[in-house]
């Protein structure tokens, strides 16, 4: 009896793990497919200029080749840097920028695009990238062409204070404008979800207005704190990289594609003891749960891949160009350069035909003057003298 | 190697051309050349299958139908006294100018789109090119290409002197090529050596040229060129030993496979018997070519014979000085341009030409272009040679229009032999809107360099003839006569200080304002509105008790 009790138990013990298995398998299997994107994009932005902000710089440039090294493409980064640091006449090593002292890791790389660079980092210019309302005639590597399933990282640093951040030392972008531009974003459905990092002074008050859906934020520092910077280089003379960006580049390095780190254990990265400022972040409006979030989703560009068993029928190759019709009769005269610097032509050259403009509007409006004084001291009907 | 697809055929062929210069420095020119034999332009059949040439210019080519295109890019100066002449020439910064077919009906928008198009492709600032910096030469920079009609009405040139060269226009660049940076030459292009020296320069250069001999047809060409001069004691350790690891920190492991001809020339003129320096691996291949009006004898490099490699499969060329080299031969042709005068109002541009030739007088076209805020007073023009006034035999002046056109000066000046022509002209700072300052303006405004366009006398007769096996350096330039070489001299940019206002200002007068309409006005209106009550004082504790105590009493209160 109690060993029919104990086969029992032992079969009940045996399918209940069956369909736990069972079970976790299909979540692994839903988890998979629950992300819901389909496209990586990156914005990243550094918003300083001048040499004794290098670190701004190596910053953006350390979060570049984070996302580079997981799959992002560069036709899907838009990477904006207001000055150039690597090329700088001070830098002691040209087309290098450091992270760590004593020249360990050069972040600027041998195959690096940036899209925006000097003058043309602007707010106006950051916020058209976001909101898509750039001129016609704008190239495709500095266009945001997101969809509705593109998970998008915007990353940015630079010096800011209570609300605001800096802009190349003579404008401000605020946390208002950024709401409202993610906002325009979400309506005109430019991103299924959007990871916001930035690492500045108060960088806490710059994701505190944010009212559209699907917004994940972290800060390096809180309201009322400034983010500090890491260590200088003695030989460079300036500070490398901040505090916080610094481990965060500590923590990325680890994460390959295949990771499965979720955005915890991106919040806990630089706790107080190591940064000195309290990181923040800002889940609410967010709707999975951050935890089920993989750094990959938006540092990475995971690929779904499809294995198919079928034969594909190619079309038939590319005809080769129908000959030129020229070539069947032949130009008889022999076509020649042009002269460099032909100088009896040009001492001979007939002055430049100008086009015609009507008469510009202030010397229309003294003619004007003119004739009025003279009908108004001769009057209309002395006309008939004159003509 | 490569098949020939049939109809349309193009070829590769990449040079190197490593110049040892007298100040101990060395300069490298690499030259990949595509020769594609096809028609952009053609409307009947749009041209789909790209194979060596980038199909991302070819595009740009159709699209704008661009005639000639010349982009450069450049880091530093090129010193001609210290250096000589280099083979192709290029202002600092960023240069582009553009040759459009006639069949273009609206120039400038074509010009708008085609800058904004670049400047993604090369990762460059090139949409700072507008109209206010653009212009259209009236007699310089004829077409480098074939053609007859040369209506300068399609020409348009503009240059950004501020303009930034790093790893991410070297990239680009390196993509265009037909082996990218995996084989052949340009495996040397490492960005932390060529950026880590005296000059860089990296051009695209895209014409039409004759086909073969006969020239009944045409065919485009692409040239992607960079030069570069290493510094003898940043890269070179103050040690006179240059070599293709010691330059590149690479060496040359094969040939590029797609390419016809591959090749690496050393310049050993000034070293005929080996006395000098010493070359090594030794090579019986020499050659001699005609270039920038001297002939020069260089040992050449085959890469496409195997036997190049050695047992290491890899050749890194190695120089070693063992003599002083005496002084060198100056330059025939050289300019500089610099500011003058004092203070932010005034200023007085100079531009000084030198013509090194003994005996021969020839004449050069002069090009300026200055931005507006640079009021030129060309009444205060004065052209000088030998202490005596020198008319210029053709003047064409385009004045500035405020934000909408800058000047445009071309003079055709005949310089005397052995002589210095001084070129000089004053101006007045404009005072801009404070939204037009960029974010650091007391850096200074750059004003373009100046281009000298010049036939200067040959020592020793050109080649005229046009051949498919001359190498690549010194067929750039068409030759039309055996006595004179075309040359083209850019001077140093200038950086000009414009009076800049103090930014924090409107800040301190909204301040001050408001502080003095509270305390002024607030206080007037305070006076006004409000009426006033006399406030009995309160008296002190003593004199209250004292009074409570009257009060009882009924004797008269105290005050």
């Amino acid at each position: 009896m109690s060993h029919d009790f104990l086969q029992m138990h032992l079969k009940a013990v045996i399918s209940c793990l069956l369909i736990f298995l069972y079970k976790v398998h299909t979540t692994k299997a839903g988890q998979f497919f629950s992300s819901g994107h389909t496209n990586n994009w990156a914005v990243l932005v550094c918003t300083s200029r001048f040499w004794f902000n290098y670190r701004h710089v190596a910053n953006t440039l350390s979060v570049y080749r984070s996302v580079k090294r997981l799959g992002i493409p560069d036709s899907h980064i838009v990477l904006m840097l207001a000055d150039d640091m690597a090329c700088n006449y001070r830098n002691p090593k040209p087309a290098t920028v450091f992270s760590h002292k004593n020249m360990e890791l050069n972040v600027y790389g041998d195959d690096v695009e940036v899209d925006y660079r000097g003058y043309e980092v602007t707010v106006e210019n950051f916020l058209r990238v976001l909101t898509g309302r750039l001129p016609p005639s704008t190239p495709r590597s500095k266009r945001l062409l997101s969809d509705d399933r593109s998970n998008i990282l915007i990353y940015l640093t630079g010096h800011g204070g209570n609300g605001f951040l800096k802009f190349q030392d003579s404008e401000e972008i605020s946390n208002m404008e950024l709401a409202d531009a993610f906002e325009q974003m979400w309506q005109k459905r430019r991103y299924n979800e959007l990871l916001f990092i930035i690492d500045t002074c108060q960088g806490a008050s710059m994701y505190e207005r944010f009212y559209s859906p699907n917004l994940m934020a972290l800060a390096s520092s809180q309201v009322g704190e400034d983010s500090l910077s890491h260590q200088p280089d003695l030989a460079i003379g300036v500070h490398l990289m901040d505090k916080y960006t610094f481990y965060l580049l500590e923590f990325l390095e680890e994460v390959h594609p295949a990771s499965q780190a979720n955005m915890n254990d991106l919040f806990k990265v630089c706790p107080q003891s190591q940064c000195v400022s309290t990181p923040g972040h800002r889940t609410d409006l967010f709707q999975r749960d951050p935890g089920s979030v993989l750094i990959t989703d938006f540092f990475g560009s995971v690929r779904k891949v499809e294995i198919t068993k079928d034969t594909i029928n190619l079309t038939s190759p590319v005809e080769p160009p129908i000959q030129r019709s020229g070539s069947g009769d032949i130009q008889i005269e022999s076509l020649t350069y042009v002269d460099q610097l032909p100088v009896a032509e040009i001492i001979h050259q007939k002055p430049k035909q100008k086009d015609w403009h009507p008469p510009d509007g202030f010397i229309l409006g003294l003619w004007t003057l003119i004739l009025l004084v003279f009908f108004q001291t001769y009057g209309i009907k002395h006309l008939k003298h004159i003509f | 190697c490569c098949q020939r697809h049939p109809g349309s055929v193009d070829q590769f062929q990449e040079e190197l051309v490593i110049r040892p210069l007298h100040s101990g420095d060395i300069y490298a020119s690499f030259q990949f050349r595509t020769l594609w034999d096809t028609d952009f332009l053609q409307e009947r059949q749009k041209v789909s299958h790209y194979r060596l040439f980038p199909k991302s210019l070819g595009q740009v080519l159709s699209k704008f139908s661009v005639r000639e295109l010349h982009i450069s890019f450049t880091q530093g100066f090129w010193r001609t006294m210290q250096w000589g002449q280099p083979f192709i020439p290029s202002p600092p910064g960023a240069e582009l100018w553009v040759w459009f077919h006639d069949t273009v009906s609206d120039v400038d928008g074509n010009w708008k789109e085609l800058t904004n198009v670049l400047s993604g492709i090369f990762c460059a600032s090139l949409n700072f090119i507008d109209l206010t910096n653009t212009v259209q030469p009236s007699a310089s920079f004829k077409p480098l290409g074939l053609g007859n009609a040369t209506d300068h009405r399609f020409l348009r040139y503009a240059t950004l002197p501020r303009e930034i060269v790093c790893t991410e226009n070297l990239t680009p660049w390196k993509k265009l090529l037909p082996c990218g940076s995996k084989a052949g030459l340009s495996v040397l292009l490492k960005s932390e050596k060529l950026f880590h020296s005296s000059f860089h320069s990296q051009a695209v250069h895209i014409r039409p040229v004759c086909q073969d001999e006969q020239c009944t047809s045409k065919a485009w060409e692409l040239r992607q060129t960079l030069n570069v001069v290493f510094d003898l004691y940043t890269s070179g350790q103050g040690k006179k030993e240059w070599s293709l690891f010691k330059m590149f920190s690479r060496t040359l492991t094969e040939a590029c496979p797609l390419a016809t001809s591959s090749k690496v020339y050393v310049d050993i003129t000034d070293n005929p018997e080996g006395e000098l320096f010493e070359l090594s691996p030794a090579t019986p291949l020499l050659s001699q070519a005609v270039v920038l009006g001297d002939r020069r004898t260089y040992s050449v490099f085959d890469l496409t014979r195997a036997e190049m490699f050695g047992q290491l499969r890899s050749l890194n060329l190695l120089l070693r000085w063992k003599g002083d080299s005496g002084d060198m031969l100056r330059p025939l042709l050289h300019a500089e341009r610099y500011v003058a005068g004092f203070g932010l109002q005034t200023g007085e541009i100079h531009t000084v030409i030198y013509n090194n030739h003994p005996y021969r007088a020839f004449p050069v076209l002069l090009m300026d272009s200055v931005p507006w805020y640079l009021q030129l007073y060309i009444h205060t023009l004065t052209v000088t040679s030998k202490s005596r006034d020198n008319k210029p035999s053709y003047i064409h002046y385009q004045p500035a229009k405020d934000r909408h056109r800058p000047h445009l000066l071309e003079m055709l000046i005949q310089l005397p032999p052995h002589s210095m022509t001084e070129v000089t002209v004053q101006f007045e700072r404009a005072l801009l809107k404070w939204t037009e300052y960029t974010p650091d303006p007391n850096h200074g405004f750059y004003v373009g360099s100046s281009v000298v366009s010049a036939l200067v006398p040959s020592m020793v007769a050109m080649n005229t003839n046009f051949t498919q096996d001359q190498p690549l350096f010194s067929s750039f330039v068409p030759v039309k006569e055996e006595s004179s070489y075309f040359v083209r001299v850019y001077t140093e940019p200038l950086l000009v200080n414009l009076p800049t206002p103090d930014f924090s200002m409107p800040y301190n007068v909204i301040c001050l304002t408001c502080t003095v309409v509270a305390v002024g006005y607030g206080s007037f209106y305070n006076l006004l509105t409000r009426t006033f009550q006399v406030d009995e004082p309160s008296l002190p504790l003593a004199k209250r008790l004292a009074n409570l105590i009257r009060r009882i009493r009924g004797v008269p209160l105290l005050a």
